[in-house]
């Protein structure tokens, strides 16, 4: 439920091929020649494929075919409702409001988290000399256990928290409130936790891209006499296309899964204000016995994070034929 | 190579204040950790630091238990998902029938579905099997969860490999099994790389996977007994604290150790 868990999507770039040297036309006709005496058994893969089917395709499968029925996880008897479960997420009044976080988070998160990388990015990418030091730290947060990071935003946010503490000592009192127990505010304190987390990962996926854009076309344009801002958004900006691709879609699915930041810092709170599709399907599951219900709300947020990959893969595939 | 210019002295200063801002939390996680006593409200240094929290933390928080879970889980998982994915990636890449391509786009959709859908129907399963609170239940949980992944990044390595080394080892009579694991798997290793840090990390800090299959069981990972932990000493914040340093400091090492490879293995495959 983390991001480093969709990390290796960022290899999909059209590319990416690992740390390995880049793909070579040639090297790609050695795959495709008839293998002369290289024996590669089929039942190498059979291990792979029972663990993967037993432990991810089947449960979810059966789990799509619990968003049809009434169980409650527990007993014996379920009834088949049809589209039941489907037509009370979008009348719930919880369930909606959840979407509609859910939504927020994944949006926020994407915009802020990509433009504090963004920036950073440009930052070390500099002759600074602190920039080896500064990418070290700024990326640290990205490999923290998410509730570690949580638990400790919790206490800065508190009533009586750090944040408040620092802003009453700077005599910017009427500014220090309950953030995660105000309405209004805990939603965004989440997204701003999770920025602080994660734009050093933006940032490290965005300085890749960078480096990777030659030098010399910088000294052309300077030659040309073209200033930081045109050289910005007219050399950087399309070099960076497909750094800038994975980054959107790593943190929109990571904000389409938040669950572990909300847990911990809210539970959800106040009443529903920051609840995830993730969280309220956990809680109708595990304490509230609609098994059938909260299966019908993991379906419907499987179909938002596919959507959201494969318009990924579209995008990336477009760059490619550019 | 740039040069340093009055330009970039400023952009110094500013990128030195943001980062101090940045780690701004992390100067009141430990400061609040090392305070002994009520008083954590005060943002002043520490002026008597004690490691009495540390103490209380590691005693009543089971922490010691838990660390060494984290270390069998994340240990075991990951070396199960490098040998049985590496070896998936093998006949998927060499053998260019339908059936492989079919089975590498099977593994694939696994990419696309969030973990909550198989995670909770799988309890079911888990629970009548009396698996719940097993530490192989959950290894067994992140082997498969984690297949499409790195096979994923396996494929797409062996894609761009030649096949001369296998050919000769075959040659010289090896078998399969042998021209793998020793002509063709030591040459993954940039990959087996990049496979082992992100999958490392990943199951190090998973907290929804042990929440559902180790609850109640007594057996705890790092994040499971903080959470309980965290529920029991509510508010006081200098125990709390030092239980997180003590979580995080395990993944800290291995981050200095290997930052240069765990940057890179994050950054994946754009740096051409």
């Amino acid at each position: 439920m983390t991001q480093s868990e969709l990390a290796p999507l960022a290899q999909g770039a059209p590319d990416a091929s690992g740390s390995a040297p880049p793909p070579k036309k040639t090297s790609l006709k050695t795959t495709h020649r008839k293998a002369s005496g290289v024996k590669a058994p089929w039942w190498f893969a059979l291990p792979a494929l029972v663990v993967f089917t037993l432990i991810v395709v089947i449960p979810s499968l059966r789990g799509s075919f619990y968003a049809f029925t009434d169980w409650d996880g527990l007993s014996p008897n379920f009834e088949f409702i049809g589209f039941g479960n489907f037509s009370r997420v979008f009348q719930d009044s919880a369930a909606g409001e959840s979407i509609a976080n859910t939504a927020m988070y994944a949006i926020g998160i994407t915009v802020v988290q990509n433009f504090v990388g963004l920036l950073l990015a440009l930052g070390v990418n500099s002759a600074i000399r602190s920039r080896n030091w500064l990418r070290v730290l700024f990326f640290a947060p990205a490999i923290v256990t998410p509730l570690i990071v949580a638990n400790l935003w919790q206490y800065i946010l508190a009533p009586q928290g750090a944040l408040n503490t620092a802003l009453r000592a700077v005599r910017l009192d009427f500014l220090a409130q309950d953030w995660l127990g105000n309405a209004n505010l805990a939603l965004p304190a989440i997204i701003s936790v999770v920025v602080w987390q994660f734009a050093g990962y933006s940032m490290v996926i965005f300085l890749a891209g960078l480096q990777s854009i030659p030098e010399e076309i910088y000294e052309a344009a300077s030659l040309d006499g073209a200033g930081s801002y045109k050289t910005f958004i007219n050399i950087t900006r399309p070099l960076l296309a497909p750094a800038m691709t994975i980054n959107l879609m790593l943190s929109l699915i990571g904000g389409l899964k938040l669950f572990d930041q909300v847990l911990i810092m809210t539970q959800g709170g106040p009443g529903s204000a920051s609840e995830s599709l993730s969280t309220i399907a956990y809680k109708d599951a595990f304490q509230f016995q609609l098994f059938g219900y909260s299966t019908a709300l993991t379906l419907v947020l499987t179909i938002f994070v596919a959507v959201a990959s494969i318009t990924q893969f579209v995008l990336l595939r477009r760059g490619e034929n550019k | 190579m740039k040069r340093y210019t009055l330009k970039t002295g400023i952009l110094e200063v500013v990128m030195v204040l943001v980062a101090l801002l940045f780690a701004a939390p992390i100067y009141v996680l430990i400061n609040t950790a090392l305070k002994s006593g009520g008083v954590t409200t005060s943002l002043a240094p520490v002026t008597n630091p004690s490691l009495d929290n540390f103490v209380t933390a590691w005693i009543n928080g089971g922490l010691g238990a838990a660390l060494l879970n984290n270390v069998i889980i994340t240990v075991i998982s990951v070396v199960l998902i490098v040998v049985i994915s590496a070896s998936a990636a093998y006949p998927l890449t060499r053998i260019t029938r339908r059936w492989s391509k079919l089975a590498f786009g099977f593994f694939m959709t696994g990419l696309l579905i969030p973990s909550l859908l198989a995670l909770i129907p799988l309890y079911t399963t888990f629970r009548d099997l009396q698996l719940i609170g097993s530490v192989w239940g959950l290894i067994l949980i992140y082997v498969g969860s984690q297949m499409p992944f790195s096979i994923f990044l396996y494929v797409q390595f062996l894609r761009t490999m030649p096949m001369d080394f296998e050919e000769a080892a075959t040659i010289d009579g090896a078998s399969p099994f042998r021209a793998f694991w020793q002509v063709v798997f030591p040459l993954l290793r940039p990959i087996t790389g990049t496979v082992v840090i992100l999958n490392t990390i990943t199951v190090w800090n998973d907290f929804f996977t042990p929440l559902l299959y180790l609850s109640g069981s007594g057996t705890n990972t790092i994040p499971i007994a903080i959470y309980s932990f965290t529920g029991q000493y509510v508010n006081q914040w200098g125990v709390i604290f030092a239980a997180l340093i003590i979580g995080v400091i395990p993944l800290l090492i291995f981050y200095f150790l290997l930052q240069r490879s765990i940057i890179k293995g994050f950054a994946g495959g754009l740096k051409g």
